[in-house]
């Protein structure tokens, strides 16, 4: 299993090959579309992650030790990010999800959108993310 | 049409922000109800002040205080005759609508309120409209009531007037929904009001900018606006308040400006409207309220209501064209202000790719969760423009649109 480093350099790599501001939101609209919904039914309110523009749901499962997580949002632009983040995330040991810097958003030109003013409901699910390694490594 | 248009491209040039690309494009702003661009004539006065004036107002002595008093002053005098108030101590200085809003439920709340009375509100406040008389109702058992609002956007005045009773002690209602555009009949709510000896505040904030506000005329008790969406500076509002109310009320906060005589046992207070107003002001964003309102005088508001009326108009017909589009707030007394939805596309995803090309539009549920609610939608996209827009930024708009619904759909 790539290292979380490792899986943000691919990113990165992938991102790289995109021309124009267009082409790299029409590739996160797709990832936005490909992210595995959470069932309406599972979109509860302890779930919820609110934010003023944008609404996300994650759920976190563990597995042999590993978490898995899942998450769902309203608009597509945060699920295509979603998506990005629990790529990288997904499965590592946990003491290394709660240290993740995450610069590869920045370094792939979407850092406004993890910025705590855009209450987009990311910066809270990151958070939450960790909290849920945080919480395993406890165990 | 051609005059129109040179007419509306020398007012653009007194907008230096209005002059920039953004992502690579030229600036579209349609985001005026969030705030309005400054002319170049508010940006010269608020430097003039910090690099000639800058001296603190109403006890210095010295020549740089008793001119910075003046200006200040003059500022006063100034929005008491874009109010039409009968007098300067009507006019009460604040940092803005919600400052405006909280001051008057701090003193209704000591000097006027009971338990068991009512506040009427309505659904399409924004939360600035809403939680000070929350907070109020939480505090001292007063009872919250609210207008509800009808498919189309507008208040239902008919059930407006079965909720007001001997109880009812204040009407706090908005006279244009920040949110929808919608210009709310406020006369005829001011009417009822006085029939029922209730008072009446109306919040200005989206209102002051697109006509005249005669306060004698209306005969409202309080009305409230901010200067930053009257292309004056953040900051800066008003409370006008009648003179006869304002002095029965107590003081809000204490501190320095308010006082007559301090002594460690008691302190008397000093006279309308510094009675309100404790503290150092924003004195350049005040004295730069004057030259926000002397830039809109000579525009007129003939001319920023043809023009506004023009873009609406322009505007609502291009977006009815767009696939699955639903205008919220739907009706015949509006301005300038287009918020909408598109089925199965996020308002913010929306905002997210139009403003990649260079576009400004505000998305999300504009601080009216309760509006939102009643139409439930997560939010709406919302088109806010002002006099300075123009039709051809509409097409550009639209044509943004389309493309990001290509993108997203």
């Amino acid at each position: 299993m790539p290292s979380i480093t490792e899986i943000e350099q691919e990113i990165i790599d992938d991102f790289d090959f995109f021309d124009d501001w267009m082409e790299k939101y029409e590739h996160l609209i797709e990832l936005g579309k490909e992210l595995p919904l959470l069932d309406e039914s599972e979109k509860s309110d302890d779930l919820l992650i609110k934010g003023c523009q944008s609404r996300v749901w994650l759920k976190a499962n563990i597995n042999n030790g590993k978490i898995n997580y899942h998450a769902d949002s309203d608009a597509i632009i945060t699920k295509g990010i979603i998506s990005l983040l629990i790529k990288v995330l997904n499965n590592q040991p946990s003491q290394d999800i709660v240290n993740a810097e995450l610069g590869f958003i920045d370094k792939i030109g979407l850092k406004e959108h993890l910025s705590p003013t855009r209450s987009n409901g990311l910066v809270s699910m990151v958070k939450q993310m960790k909290i849920y390694a945080l919480a395993l490594a406890a165990k | 049409m051609i005059e129109l248009k040179a007419h509306i491209d020398s007012i653009r040039k007194d907008f230096p922000t209005l002059q920039q690309e953004v992502n690579g494009k030229p600036l579209v702003y349609f985001d005026n109800g969030a705030t309005t661009h400054k002319p170049r004539r508010v940006i010269d006065t608020i430097n003039t002040y910090y690099v000639q004036q800058n001296s603190n107002i109403h006890r210095g002595v010295h020549t740089l205080s008793q001119n910075a008093t003046s200006l200040y002053e003059e500022s006063r005098n100034t929005v008491q005759q874009f109010l039409n108030a009968s007098s300067i101590n009507e006019i009460i200085y604040t940092s803005g609508t919600t400052g405006s809003i909280n001051l008057l439920a701090s003193i209704l709340k000591k000097g006027h309120f009971k338990k068991g009375d009512e506040i009427i509100i309505s659904e399409m406040e924004h939360h600035s409209n809403i939680v000070p008389w929350q907070m109020v109702c939480e505090e001292i058992g007063t009872v919250l009531k609210v207008i509800p609002v009808n498919e189309k956007g507008e208040l239902v005045f008919e059930t407006f007037k079965e909720l007001l009773s001997e109880k009812t002690a204040l009407i706090s209602i908005v006279h244009v929904s920040n949110a929808l555009g919608t210009i709310n009949p406020i006369k005829d709510y001011i009417a009822e009001a006085k029939k029922h000896n209730s008072l009446i505040h109306i919040d200005g904030a989206q209102g002051v900018s697109h006509g005249v506000v005669d306060v004698q005329a209306l005969d409202v008790d309080f009305y409230s606006f901010s200067a930053h969406k009257l292309f004056g500076p953040t900051g800066v509002g008003i409370l006008y308040g009648k003179e006869h109310l304002l002095e029965k009320l107590p003081p809000y906060q204490g501190g320095g400006d308010m006082i007559k005589t301090v002594t460690l046992e008691k302190t008397t207070y000093n006279d309308l409207p510094h009675k309100f107003e404790a503290g150092t002001p924003n004195i350049a964003g005040g004295i730069a309220l004057k030259a926000a309102i002397d830039y809109v005088q000579s525009i007129g508001f003939d001319f920023i209501q043809e023009q506004e009326r023009i873009l609406l108009d322009y505007l609502t017909s291009e977006l009815r064209k767009v696939d699955g589009l639903r205008i919220i707030g739907d009706n015949d007394h509006k301005t300038s202000v287009v918020s909408f939805i598109i089925d199965g596309v996020h308002p913010y995803d929306i905002g997210v790719i139009v403003d990649k090309m260079g576009i400004a539009v505000r998305t999300g549920h504009h601080c009216t969760q309760p509006l939102m609610d009643k139409f439930n939608v997560p939010g709406t996209v919302r088109a806010s423009l002002s006099f300075y827009n123009t039709i051809e930024e509409i097409d550009i708009f639209i044509k943004a649109l389309e493309r990001s619904l290509n993108m997203l759909r």
